[in-house]
């Protein structure tokens, strides 16, 4: 008996799960796809940018500079046991670009970004807002979701370079300023370590697809979300944690196909 | 907040993403050096090998570091190796004609630079576009070869004492 209850127990959040990521297709599906209205569109795709973008600026350059003057003082200290300091610069950068990057960007995106995007749409939905757009005629999904959708996926990867450039430019400081590895052969290093295709690129690849993934947890979370204020603060939580766990999950599939056959 | 200084800020996001990119693109991973030419004069060497010398690998004198590696080419009828050196005029400006230049390595496992060293004759000097020739090089010590020559000569050694041994 009790193995029925748990089998019961089983099937009933397996149909929940495939419930929630079938709503959250079809809530994408209904937010994105129509005829886009290019004029009133754009400002609004502006402003969700500068909320999302450049807001997370700030979080983003610091910790970049950070990451990468710790990464310039570790891989010295470890590298310069064999002798091998001149290769600080390979190191630095094809970890940013390769990993650290994109993957600490979408982190620290979706801690940012991500959560404020959850409580801004759950408030609206708890305060009635977007029940009182229905009632004027108005999409809610056209007009709140798909100027935000649009503008994490835009901003991600742009912050994932800046991030890349902030980091390198930190280990640069830490590496050849203050420990003195020759200017020319970690640049050289560096430069003929890094393709632009396989690891630039893939790097800018990876990051959208951690835009894409984090602003449609997020939105959706929102959207979905219960409209109590306990119900927002749940949401938001769950916009973290799912897309953090949904970024390094992904980040692992990403890299074996990336750079598994080598 | 202003829509103003919003469209501006989200510019300017913009702009550092696409600098970030070029970055990326030329400095990072070297997709062209054409933008940034090493100051001071160049002058040539040729050399039979040059190991794994790099374009940027550092040129000294002494020790000091007095400019960069800025181009290798092979040269078609003699299959050498020609490297270009960017020299820093304010490093040094007078460096002999019979100047000597070797292709070193930084330690054990290090990058191969350029060690010049500097000749006696006090009357002519290396100007743009000189060259050293290939009697006044070095080429790299390359590790795989010394230890293939290394192993072979104790083989043939061996042989010989077992010969000796034989004939006794």
């Amino acid at each position: 008996m009790i193995l029925i209850k748990r089998m019961q127990l089983l099937g009933r959040s397996g149909l929940s799960f495939m419930g929630d990521i079938g709503r959250a297709s079809l809530f994408l599906y209904q937010a994105l796809v129509g005829k886009p209205d290019w004029v009133h569109g754009f400002g609004r795709l502006v402003q969700q940018l500068y909320s999302v973008g450049v807001l997370s600026l700030i979080i983003i350059v610091l910790s970049a500079l950070f990451i990468g003057m710790v990464l310039g003082l570790q891989g010295y200290t470890i590298l310069v046991k064999f002798g091998a300091e001149h290769a600080l610069g390979q190191l630095i950068a094809l970890s940013l670009v390769r990993e650290l990057g994109p993957v600490v960007g979408a982190l620290l995106f979706a801690g940012r970004a991500g959560s404020a995007l959850t409580a801004e749409i759950g408030l609206m939905k708890t305060t009635e807002q977007l029940s009182s757009m229905e009632m004027m005629g108005i999409d809610p999904l056209r007009r709140i979701i798909a100027p935000r959708f649009w503008a994490g996926q835009i901003s991600m990867p742009v912050l994932a370079l800046i991030f890349n450039c902030v980091a390198i430019l930190g280990g640069y400081t830490v590496g050849v300023e203050w420990l003195g590895v020759d200017t020319g052969a970690f640049w050289a290093n560096m430069q003929s370590a890094v393709d632009f295709y396989a690891d630039v690129m893939n790097g800018i690849i990876k990051s959208v697809v951690f835009g894409t993934v984090i602003t449609w947890i997020a939105v959706f979370q929102g959207i979905d979300c219960p409209p109590t204020s306990e119900g927002i603060g749940r949401a938001t939580t769950r916009t973290v944690v799912y897309s953090s766990l949904a970024i390094l999950g992904l980040d692992f599939f990403l890299t074996a196909v990336m750079f598994g056959e080598t | 907040m202003k829509m103003r200084t919003v469209e501006i800020t989200v510019g300017a996001l913009m702009v550092a993403g696409i600098l970030s990119l070029l970055m990326l693109a030329l400095q990072v991973s070297g997709l062209s050096h054409f933008f940034r030419e090493e100051p001071g004069y160049r002058i040539k060497a040729e050399f039979a090998n040059i190991g794994a010398l790099k374009v940027r690998a550092k040129v000294s004198v002494a020790g000091v570091v007095v400019g960069r590696v800025v181009k290798i080419q092979l040269e078609p009828e003699t299959f050498n190796a020609t490297v270009w050196m960017a020299i820093d005029p304010m490093q040094v400006d007078k460096l002999p004609i019979d100047t000597r230049a070797s292709i070193l390595t930084a330690g054990l496992l290090g990058d191969n630079y350029i060690s010049l060293l500097p000749g006696f004759n006090e009357t002519e000097f290396l100007r743009e576009g000189n060259n050293i020739s290939i009697g006044n090089t070095d080429s790299a010590v390359i590790l795989e070869q010394l230890i293939s020559k290394f192993l072979a000569g104790q083989v043939s050694a061996s042989k010989n004492t077992n010969n000796s041994q034989r004939d006794q």
